[in-house]
């Protein structure tokens, strides 16, 4: 049920093609891309939650979800109703026939880091009943010194907002790559942070799966256009000897998945605007797309974990 | 300037060239007489700062503004100056008194960075 061979859990010849597609554009190493577009995704979703009701309870196993860049106050071409369509995937959450564990979101919950921004999303993501862990995006802490974002969210956290927490047996670790950047630079996490990750993760066994989420993209998906962490080699490498490490991010408002050894990395779609492919446009702003599909580049992703078995099952599914 | 829907393009680009001679011969006397400050801008667009290397003038004030659906800032390397996060058609300025190489980038978006030279004897 791991996405990268759920064409043949589908057995779907259009899940396939468009597999075959995105793999176009990927330029490095051994990448599975694949665009916003998963045929049935909400049959998937209901099968995976059935699953996991049925084989796993506490102790074997749990299913969380990502929701991600809501861009809560962004009103132009490519999406002049992010409250709206926030509002669309919180009522898929809500739908869902079992209850997941909780949500984390990967960040970029406002457009501007205003406080009306971080109200409206509180009251729409709030409706979905799940606690929800946050890591901030670069456009939640606009303000200097990230005052409301850390007002909100902050509480019990490090620094500028990273944490690690408990669920299931397995470890949660939020960074935050958003803050105090160089010019020149990507995502940094800083000397701080990485000390800290150092020693959260001392003494904790090799068995215990690890789920590391942060906004930008801790592996280098295309650095010409900032999409990427220049310490996030450091991180990975502290995570190095974890039999289960999962990383998942979001910012380039798309999935993308790759596996190297250990290590499954993933991004979420955005819930407000899709971005280009990497190098497909001049830049990387918002993508305005025919009014009608709109909602096959926004989604979210559930993801489940079950012990015994080495691999998060990771399904995205689409707001279409 | 009513006459331009009249004309075609390429008539208008060479009556449009002889228009501006005329306005820079003319311009000088007037000049003296005013000396505005001098003013300089840059835009942004498509996550560039354009132009990425500007030199100008002691005294110039550089208005910066954003045409992206994204929000941006421009802020020196060095802390000289520092914008709050420019949305859509917002603008930033700030006047060079001292010359030097200013190398400044969005806080935001850290790979867009570039450069003002302030010189003295440029316009
Ligand atoms: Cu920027």
């Amino acid at each position: 049920m791991t996405r990268h061979d759920r064409d043949t859990v589908t057995g779907d010849g259009q899940t396939r093609r468009k597999v075959l597609e995105c793999m176009t554009w990927a330029g490095t190493g051994v990448l599975w891309t694949v665009s916003g577009g998963v045929p049935r995704a909400l049959g998937l979703i209901d099968q995976a939650q059935a699953q996991t009701q049925s084989q796993t309870s506490g102790q074997d196993g749990l299913t969380f979800l990502q929701i991600s860049d809501s861009h809560i106050g962004f009103d132009k071409a490519a999406n002049p109703a992010t409250s709206r369509t926030l509002e669309e995937a919180i009522g898929r959450v809500k739908a869902l026939p079992a209850k997941p564990a909780f949500m984390i979101h990967t960040g970029d919950i406002t457009h501007l880091s205003k406080a009306a921004e971080f109200d409206d999303a509180d009251h729409i993501i709030g409706g979905a009943r799940l606690d929800v862990h946050y890591v901030p995006g670069e456009h939640d802490v606009i303000d200097e010194e990230a005052k409301l974002y850390r007002e909100r969210y902050g509480r019990g956290t490090k620094g500028a907002g990273w944490y690690s927490l408990d669920a299931s047996g397995v470890h949660f670790i939020g960074l935050v790559n958003v803050v105090d950047l160089k010019s020149g630079g990507l995502g940094n996490l800083g000397p701080d942070q990485l000390a800290w990750l150092a020693d959260d993760l001392a003494g904790r066994s090799a068995e215990t799966p690890i789920v590391v989420f942060a906004h930008i993209p801790l592996w280098a998906v295309y650095p010409a256009w900032g999409w990427g962490t220049d310490d996030g080699g450091r991180a990975l490498s502290l995570l190095a000897r974890f039999g289960s490490v999962t990383v998942l991010n979001g910012h380039i408002h798309q999935v993308m998945q790759k596996v190297e050894g250990n290590v499954t990395f993933h991004t979420a779609c955005s819930t407000a605007f899709p971005q280009p492919a990497p190098g497909a446009a001049p830049s990387p702003g918002p993508l305005k797309v025919a009014d009608d599909k709109l909602r096959t580049k926004l989604g979210l992703s559930s993801v489940t974990f079950r012990r015994g078995e080495q691999r998060l099952a990771i399904i995205d599914q689409t707001l279409a | 300037m009513t006459s331009r829907t009249e004309v075609s393009k390429s008539v208008l680009r060479r009556f449009g060239v002889a228009v501006l001679l005329g306005l820079a011969l003319a311009a000088p006397a007037a000049r003296g007489e005013t000396s505005a400050p001098a003013a300089a801008k840059v835009s942004i667009d498509n996550f560039t700062f354009s132009p990425d290397r500007l030199t100008v003038a002691p005294g110039t004030t550089v208005t910066w503004t954003n045409a992206d659906d994204i929000p941006h800032t421009v802020v020196a390397t060095g802390k000289a100056f520092r914008s709050k996060a420019l949305d859509t058609d917002d603008s930033f300025a700030f006047t060079f008194t001292t010359p030097g190489t200013f190398d400044y980038f969005c806080s935001l978006h850290p790979h867009m960075h570039a450069t003002i030279v302030v010189e003295a004897g440029r316009s």
